[in-house]
């Protein structure tokens, strides 16, 4: 690679980079060799970062008109939608953020599950990237609390209560992280200083997923290895800059579609209800993004294992690189894994609609079978199908002739280059 | 690249991009500058109407308007003939006193030491006007700089009597 | 490109979900539609209907319904009802409100004046449950957008009282209402032909006040809402541009290495 001989073209470059290589630093980034077949499913890493900077510079605006106190939360929000310069636009952007972020974050994720990208050598890029997610959840979810609406108020009392399960010490735990014997001011205030200090903790971790992406180099749709640099290669800058940016865009109209014209489309209206310790809402529901995990929560009967159930749903993910044995990366040359891929993506967004429904009668059978299917796909059906699996030859580079002709191989290649 | 033209086009191109680009984060960030400024609730307390009949001679009342003090000073016969028995080019800032009270009798000013924004103290100083604890800047019965760091005079207000009782400031 | 309409496919697929679910899960029948001014890609607000709107609010709803996060100087504010600022200090001075406590340390009544938030009908939610048995009168300054159904459903409960199907047994000081969540309402049926004077001679058909005073309830939920469309189409037709321009610069860029563009 260029960069490890690096050396600045000007006097005072080559003084200032040899006592803080920032300029090599930078000359890294521009040259980084990438496989010059990603299709555009790999320009969501740049989507994602784009989105913390926005949320983070939104949120820090937004911090400057808040007021976290159970008493004037509601109305501080509402100040900011009312009177300050532009608070509107920046609150909808800051709240659709959050749910672009997640979109986003989803197709990152499920890219990498169809391609292989967590599989060795990328495991601890995708644990960081796991990290990531959980952390961008437990942010998600006190942000929504400081509004202080009903869904803010009856969110955070439910999801607390998790805690409660826990035998023994579960009421101190709560009554701990309520800072009373209820949600209440001081449970406002706590999170609000947590939603403020944990988004600084996902950039802190995305720079090292990035180091850590450094390292191996990106996966690529047909994931084999490729050699860097060379002909199956292509510098970062402008090639995946200019790529990543025309994707961006497109992001971003959609994103301004939701924010322009359909602001409250995917909140709830009871948040526009100030919270009352008094009155619950007929249907909690949580954002969007946490539907599957609340579906598998709530399927199952006893309280302490629906919480456990739900943090494993997590926590299998976590080990996913040690679950699925196959040494074949892409689904493109794993016919079956191909069709368990889908079923499971089928399985998530189905566990999604659950979550919004009423847990009983049909529903909650339904959402218990997608339950049972979810922990099946990655605790029996990858393991095995590992060593079962017949899969198709790998080509030996991506550009050269397959061998074996896949029509989705072909395809990739034409959408890398459109 | 062997046709000369097209250089030329993708130059313009490129070119195009970055400056529509740089037009929409300038447009973008604006926003996030503008909402720091006051906001409406601030800017619909830009006036406020101060009862002043309870002032006797000789008295100040010190009210808040915009988060400052404004001094409200009924003052005597003998404070107005002070101030305006004063030559001009006495003054480090020339300023007639019938400028500054159009109402001889009220002097209505900003409390605030035009050096670095302290609030001075009544009936203090070298000048039977106001005196800054700050600095020692020394102002006159008519609000005038006389003696210390002060660059300028105490600011005046926009204000006008809405009747013989009532002052609006704002 | 076939990248753009599987996502946009499954994103349509996702929010048709998500809408069935509100529907399905909350509403009994099915709101009556309105054509509001407001809806669409450069949707306004009717000035006119939102005069005669907070005409409605003030004779009629005010009596019991608060508005507290609106102060009268939204009333001349730009994308509001308008009023001119003389007319807006003149609604203003019309109530009365405590303030205090004065130099002598007491607290005494004035007048309203533009930076004065809507003077309240009760002190406190206590007593506006007291006087109303039981039943709070919710504050309406953000109830078009705390209410599924928005704009639609506030003026289908406003036009839905109906005698009770004889299936149905309603309590004293409960009224039957077509579109109410349950179809139980406590509040009466509060308007009727000709119980307001439009001052700009409109007709107060029960059905134009519905329309005027749910217009005035959504410009208060949302007062911002002309801005955010004028600002909107701008935004968005520029990033169309700038899509296209990116997607050029692309095919320009990655043309040096592929022949095939």
């Amino acid at each position: 690679m260029s960069d490890h001989n690096y050396v600045p073209s000007t006097k005072l470059g080559k003084w200032f980079n040899d006592r803080l290589p920032l300029l090599s630093l930078s000359e890294h980034l521009r040259e980084y060799p990438t496989p010059k077949n990603l299709n555009y499913w790999w320009t969501f890493g740049g989507i994602l970062t784009f989105c913390l900077i926005a949320q983070i510079v939104t949120g820090i605006v937004l911090a400057m008109h808040y007021v976290a106190q159970a008493d004037l939360a509601f109305e501080s929000v509402e100040h900011i939608m009312r009177d300050v310069n532009y608070g509107w636009l920046i609150r909808y952007i800051h709240a659709n953020g959050s749910s672009m972020f997640f979109l986003a974050v989803y197709i990152h994720i499920f890219r990498s599950l169809y391609y292989g990208s967590h599989k060795s050598p990328r495991e601890v890029i995708w644990i960081l990237g796991m990290m990531i997610y959980f952390l961008m959840m437990m942010t998600a979810f006190m942000g929504y609390v400081l509004p202080w609406g009903q869904m803010s108020f009856w969110a955070a009392t439910v999801i607390t209560n998790l805690f409660s399960a826990v035998p023994l010490i579960g009421e101190s735990i709560t009554n701990w992280l309520w800072g009373g014997f209820a949600v209440d001011s001081p449970t406002l205030t706590r999170f609000y200083a947590l939603h403020f200090l944990f988004p600084f903790l996902i950039l802190g971790l995305v720079i090292l997923h990035i180091w850590a992406l450094h390292i191996p180099g990106n996966n690529n749709p047909v994931g084999i290895d490729v050699k860097k640099p060379s002909k199956d290669t292509v510098p970062f800058h402008p090639y995946i800059v200019i790529k990543d940016l025309f994707a961006l865009l497109v992001f971003l109209t959609l994103f301004a579609f939701f924010v322009f014209y359909s602001p409250n489309l995917l909140g709830h209206p009871d948040n526009y209800i100030e919270a009352n310790p008094l009155v619950t809402p007929t249907h909690i529901v949580p954002e969007w993004y946490l539907l599957p995990f609340y579906a598998i929560l709530r399927s199952i009967p006893d309280k302490l294992l629906g919480v456990v159930a739900m943090f494993a749903s997590i926590f299998v993910l976590v080990i996913l690189p040690w679950l699925d044995t196959s040494k074949i990366r892409s689904a493109v040359f794993r016919p079956l894994y191909k069709q368990f891929y889908w079923i499971l993506v089928l399985d998530v967004l189905v566990l999604g609609y659950m979550g919004a429904l009423p847990p009983e009668g049909i529903y909650l059978l339904i959402a218990r079978i997608a339950t049972a299917y979810y922990f099946i796909h990655f605790l029996v059906i990858l393991p095995v199908l590992g060593f079962k699996e017949k899969t198709i030859p790998l080509p030996l580079s991506i550009s050269e002739p397959v061998l074996n002709e896949s029509h989705e191989v072909v395809n990739n290649n034409k959408m890398s280059t459109e | 690249m062997s046709d000369p033209k097209k250089p030329k086009r993708r130059d313009f191109l490129f070119t195009a991009s970055y400056t529509i680009g740089a037009v929409g984060v300038g447009a973008a960030v604006w926003p996030l500058i503008d909402q720091m400024n006051p906001d409406a609730s601030v800017k619909a307390l830009a006036s406020t109407e101060v009862d002043i009949s309870s002032v006797e001679p000789g008295k100040s009342i010190t009210v808040l308007w915009r988060g400052k003090p404004v001094f409200i000073k009924r003052r005597t016969e003998e404070e107005i003939a002070e101030a305006r028995a004063v030559k001009l080019d006495e003054l480090k800032h020339p300023e007639k006193d019938e400028d500054r009270a159009k109402n001889p009798e009220w002097l209505v000013m900003l409390g605030i030491c035009t050096h670095l924004g302290c609030v001075p103290l009544g009936d203090k100083g070298d000048y039977n006007g106001w005196f800054c604890p700050c600095h020692g800047s020394h102002y006159d019965t008519s609000g005038r700089i006389r003696k210390g760091p002060a660059p300028v005079n105490m600011e005046i207000p926009k204000y006008e009597f809405v009747n013989s009782n009532t002052i609006k400031i704002g | 490109m076939k990248f753009f309409f599987k996502t946009i496919f499954i994103l349509f697929i996702l929010f048709t979900f998500s809408n069935q679910k509100i529907e399905a899960g909350e509403n009994n029948k099915e709101l009556l539609k309105v054509d509001w001014s407001f809806k669409g890609l450069f949707g306004k607000f009717d000035r006119a209907s939102l005069q005669r709107g907070y005409q409605v609010y003030t004779e009629v709803c005010a009596s019991c319904h608060s508005m507290k996060l609106l102060s009268y100087r939204n009333l001349a504010e730009k994308g509001g009802p308008e009023f001119s600022e003389d007319q807006a200090k003149a609604i203003a001075s019309n109530f009365e409100l405590r303030d205090g406590p004065n130099s002598d340390g007491e607290m005494f009544t004035r007048s309203a004046k533009l930076s004065d938030k809507f003077v309240k009908p009760y002190q406190n939610i206590e007593e506006a449950k007291a006087l109303n048995g039981g039943a709070y009168p919710p504050d309406m300054s953000v109830l078009v957008k705390a209410r599924s159904g928005g704009a639609d459903y506030i003026y289908s409960v406003l036009v839905g009282y109906d005698d009770p199907p004889s299936d149905v047994t309603i309590d004293d000081g409960v009224y039957y209402n077509t579109y109410m969540i349950g179809n139980k309402i406590m509040m009466p049926n509060p308007l009727s032909e000709g119980l307001v004077e439009y001052t700009d001679g409109t007709k107060a058909t029960e059905e134009q006040m519905a329309k005027d005073v749910t217009t005035f309830l959504a410009w208060a939920a949302e007062p911002h809402l002309e801005a955010r469309h004028r600002i909107g189409f701008k935004a968005i037709l520029y990033l169309i541009i700038l899509t296209i321009l990116a997607y050029f610069s692309m095919k320009k860029i990655w043309s040096r290495i592929e022949s095939k563009v």
